[in-house]
């Protein structure tokens, strides 16, 4: 019952701090907050669960009780997590908390929406992350939208109506892609499945009980609700092509949104790859190698380049999401225990980091009112502890070792290198990792000309360092970072559990 | 033991009565002292008439009236009234919708004249849908069809000094005299053909009329004609936008919800009792095979409603026009019934009346909202409604629900109503109609986003003055988003009777 009090605390949480009076809400908000990073970390201390949720593994914390009866497919409201699952959740409680305190200096108006809003994408992502039915998951998976949709649409920046109805038309349509893919499976398998619950349809899947539809053969139907269901997923990831969404959204939308758009949003985009295409159809994931390698190469480099030619802060951090959510595409194709888990691991480490940067430079722009590296110089003279911070969580995302993106990159590159999947494998991983280069290389280039060098800024406001409740996130999540790089197993040993069938299946041992 | 095997059998007609009992009861309060109407003990009477019904029935209907286990449908009159699962149900539909306008009228009326009149001519009409959905006789049906209709002609006019509410009655009446001819007409050829009135008979009548088969299926065009006018199906949907946006906003909910519910009401057991599918199909000559025809109807209405309303600026004749679109949805309860059907007919009538539940509380409550800014004096455009979430955030949410409730987007319960009617109409082999329904249906999120966009991004075009807090119709819109919300985890009782009363039809 745990999942359940979770989502139903976090959902009054919501509902308390929308009716609440603006000047409450931001304190409230926080308050409520902790009690479900206080639930995710109750149910890591007490997680028992083995295997992979969906093939046939022990569950933590699950509940399976009939919701709807209708025809012939029953809706279960089946919840509960594995060693992929539960990273996600810890994941999302933690840094919901964190964008809330991140969020009391940048939003000053309608602030009892704002947080009510926050919490209510929180609920929706907790169930996404923890949903083993389609419906249920549907349910949560289109719900996330609607607050993100506001959060920009109301909170940001000039062209905040553009970058909301960009995004939600974007999301949308491609969560219609991916749902037509799922649903085609569903027809093949026919009378083999009883419900729309995820682990039936897997090992209906593994059992080969696919069988043609509409004039399909089966491998023709797998193939199809393959790329469907890719196309979909890879819109909300993003991988390049389908990424332009993505920096005008991020740009647009205010510090805390942006900092839950880089670091849970665009997981449950590769989350439901590792879910449903890469566990439920492993043969026909083999099969696309070549294409979804060459996806994964060309987000990386082309997201580092785009990220390159940028001069504004938040665009570069934007940007860089695009080049390190290919190097999770990489690592699933790998279809290795490194890879794969390590793909997962770099959810969670993206997550801290991206959310770290986010942050840092939302902090930067709340003294500056700028974010234009060309506006500013010399800034570490006078903000001191944001520019540490700054230029931690850049070393992060540039991989430095005893921090979690070097050990979430290791272990993608160890992986890809190890792969059976194709013959070229190893030449995309070396063009892949050359992405580091150009990373290390905007990130160094941004900060020595924002952070280093003589004071100078284009402006009237006053540079101070900031106030202790903007610092104190960008602590605790540089602290995670270095806590997860230092002893990655926390996480790791949990997560190849739960990796481990999928490569069976795949036939990678 | 149901409580009915311990009462009289009219007694089954408790919720008709209760509501007729009300209506009078609202005349003699008036009566007394006609000169101080006392608002809100009427609005009172009025709301606590309807939840009385709604209860009534919803005792009958978990008690197991009419079902199958304690002795089948109770067969009122010489068959004229018939109690079963379905007439229980869709007078639950009626007296929720009935429940929140009368509360949220109270404000609506505070200042108008004939506030009595005006409760007591709902409480009719109610009444009037009520024995539609209880009608087994075609002059049974014609008459309670009237009941509810003249009573709503004189709501839609009810503003007597607005131009716009005249006219809109007016026109109502109008098409609605023409369409109760074409109706009567078609009664009469049926009547021709099988000698009966009482529908199971008709159905029995309809072994001789190999010969008739012409005159049959005029009749059975022109019957449906009828219904088309209720529901605002095409091709007799002119009147609706005209009628929903002159008429008060709380009348527009009144019939855009529960009226239109009451026709379906009708035409489900009319077409599903009256005319088996699988035997006016086989009759000589090619027969009469209606589920074509509603098909057909079906993908019109909903592409034409959704088409029209997507080009509207005015939000309350966007939602009528949506109001049609939703008519196409319902539609296809008949359209996907088959000859050899069996089980998976039960399913998809059943879909369309939980979908028509659920439309009941997400589409009354859009139309309150409406009424709320009516009272307001904000203005009818989508422009009008810029910024309106800074001065109303409560009420806002609840127009939101509304919006994506009826654009069918996953966290409410219109998603999955239409879930389940796409589904049950795929079952039953007609996934092209499912097809047009789910791109129709996304389209939708078009023009229902733009109120949201203008309620919640847009800044406000004109200073905007909230006057007065209506409590009434607060309480009557976050009543209707509660129930929109709470219908999408709560939907398996609602869609397990539906279906289960509908297969009783067959």
């Amino acid at each position: 019952m745990i999942i359940e009090a979770l989502i139903a605390v976090t959902f009054l949480a919501a509902l308390v701090t929308f009716v609440l009076p603006d000047r409450y809400a931001g304190k409230a908000a926080f308050a409520l907050s902790l009690v479900p990073v206080l639930g995710s970390l109750l149910m890591w201390q007490q997680y028992d669960a083995s295997g992979n949720a969906l093939l046939g593994g022990n569950i933590a914390f699950e509940t399976d009780v009939v919701w709807l009866q209708l025809g012939q497919y029953d809706l279960h409201w089946m919840v509960g997590v594995d060693g992929i699952s539960l990273p996600l959740v810890v994941l999302t409680t933690i840094l919901t908390t964190l964008a809330i305190l991140s969020s009391w200096t940048p939003i000053s108006e309608r602030e009892s929406q704002f947080y009510g809003l926050m919490l209510l994408m929180e609920a929706n992502l907790l169930g996404v992350f923890t949903a083993l039915d389609f419906f249920v998951w549907f349910v949560f998976w289109e719900a996330v939208l609607v607050p993100m949709y506001f959060l920009i649409g109301v909170w940001g920046g000039p062209r905040r109506k553009y970058a909301a109805i960009k995004f939600f038309v974007y999301t949308n349509i491609a969560s219609l892609v991916m749902f037509i893919g799922f649903i085609s499976l569903v027809f093949g398998l026919g009378d083999s499945i009883s419900s729309l619950r995820l682990p039936e349809i897997a090992q209906a899947l593994q059992a080969g009980q696919l069988s043609g539809f509409a004039g399909l053969s089966a491998s023709a139907l797998a193939s199809v609700a393959f790329i469907a269901m890719f196309l979909g997923f890879a819109v909300k990831v993003p991988v390049v092509p389908f990424h332009t969404w993505l920096p005008d959204a991020h740009v647009e939308a205010p510090t805390p949104a942006s900092v839950m758009l880089a670091g849970v949003l665009l997981k449950m985009g590769t989350y439901a790859l590792l879910r449903f295409n890469f566990t439920m159809l492993p043969e026909t994931a083999r099969s696309f190698a070549l294409p979804i390698a060459l996806v994964a190469v060309a987000s990386v480099i082309y997201g580092a380049l785009l990220a390159l030619a940028q001069q504004d802060l938040k665009r570069i951090v934007a940007y860089s999401s695009v080049s390190s959510m290919g190097y999770v595409i990489l690592g699933l194709i790998a279809y290795t225990t490194y890879g794969v888990g390590g793909a997962t691991f770099q959810m969670v480490a993206h997550g801290l980091i991206s959310g770290l940067m986010f942050m840092a430079v939302g902090v930067i722009y709340n003294t500056t009112h700028t974010r234009m590296v060309t506006d500013m110089s010399g800034m570490a003279d006078k903000m001191p502890v944001t520019a540490g911070i700054f230029v931690a969580g850049a070393f992060g995302y540039m991989g430095l070792p005893l921090m979690a993106g070097f050990a979430a990159e290791f272990f993608i590159f160890k992986g890809a290198f190890e792969s059976t999947v194709m013959a070229a494998m190893p030449l995309f991983t070396g063009a892949a990792m050359f992405g580091i280069v150009i990373v290390a290389g905007y990130l160094l280039f941004a900060m020595q000309r924002t952070l280093f060098g003589p004071f100078e800024f284009d402006g009237d406001y006053e540079i101070t360092e900031a106030p202790f409740h903007d610092v104190a996130p960008l602590a605790v999540l540089l602290l995670l970072t270095i806590v997860l790089g230092v002893q990655p197993d926390i996480f790791f040993t949990m997560i190849q559990e739960a990796v481990n069938p999928i490569l069976e299946l795949g036939g990678a041992f | 033991m149901t409580p009915l095997q311990t009462l009289p059998d009219w007694a089954a007609t408790a919720p008709a009565i209760v509501l007729a009992l009300t209506g009078l009861l609202l005349l003699l309060i008036d009566t007394i002292d006609p000169d101080t109407s006392n608002n809100s003990l009427l609005a009172g009477t009025a709301t606590l008439g309807s939840l009385a019904a709604g209860g009534i029935a919803a005792w009958f209907l978990l008690a197991g009236t009419g079902m199958e286990e304690t002795g089948g449908a109770i067969s009122l009159y010489g068959d004229a009234l018939v109690v079963d699962g379905m007439s229980l149900f869709f007078t639950l539909i009626f007296t929720s919708v009935a429940a929140m306008v009368s509360v949220a009228s109270y404000d609506y009326l505070s200042d108008q004249r004939y506030q009595g009149e005006f409760y007591s001519l709902v409480m009719f009409a109610a009444t009037g849908m009520t024995l539609m959905a209880m009608s087994n006789s075609l002059a049974t049906v014609f008459v309670s069809l009237e009941l509810a209709s003249l009573p709503s002609y004189a709501l839609v006019a009810f503003l007597k000094k607005d131009r716009g509410s005249i006219e809109a009655g007016l026109k109502y009446f109008l098409i609605g005299a023409v369409s109760s001819a074409v109706f009567a007409f078609g009664i009469s050829l049926v009547f021709a053909v099988t000698g009966s009135l009482v529908l199971p008979d008709v159905a029995a009548g309809l072994s001789d009329a190999d010969q008739l088969v012409g005159v049959l299926g005029l009749g059975v065009l022109m019957i449906a004609g009828g219904f088309a006018f209720k529901t605002a199906s095409v091709p007799f949907h002119f009147w609706a936008p005209e009628a929903y946006e002159g008429a008060p906003a709380p009348v527009s909910a009144f019939l855009s919800s529960a009226s239109k519910a009451a026709g379906f009401a009708v035409a489900f057991r009319v077409f599903t009792v009256a005319f088996p599918l699988d035997i006016v199909a086989s009759l000589g000559g090619g027969g009469v095979d209606w589920s074509i025809l509603f098909a057909i109807l079906a993908v019109v209405t909903m592409t034409l409603g959704n088409f029209a309303a997507a080009t509207q600026e005015n939000v309350k004749r966007m939602l009528a026009y949506s109001s049609i679109g939703h008519a196409g949805y319902a539609l296809i309860g008949l359209a996907a019934i088959t000859v050899d059907g069996g089980v998976a007919n039960g399913d998809v009538l059943g879909a369309s009346m939980a979908h028509l539940l659920v439309y009941g509380f997400m589409n009354t409550g859009a139309f309150l909202f409406i009424a709320m800014v009516e009272k307001w004096g904000i203005g009818r455009t989508f422009e009008d409604y810029n910024g309106l979430a800074t001065k109303v955030p409560i009420a806002a949410t609840a127009m939101t629900i509304f919006m994506f409730s009826l654009a069918g987007l996953p966290p409410f319960g219109g998603f999955v109503s239409k879930y389940a009617l796409f589904y049950s109409a795929i079952e039953s082999g007609f996934w092209w109609l499912a097809a047009v329904g789910a791109v129709n249906s996304a389209l939708s999120l078009f023009y229902y986003s733009r109120v949201v966009k203008a309620m919640w991004i847009e800044e406000p075009s004109k200073p905007l003055e909230i006057g007065s807090q209506p409590v009434g119709l607060y309480v009557a819109v976050i009543f209707a988003a509660v129930g929109t919300v709470l219908l999408l985890p709560g939907f398996q009782p609602v869609i397990e009777t539906a279906q289960t009363v509908a297969a009783a039809l067959f």
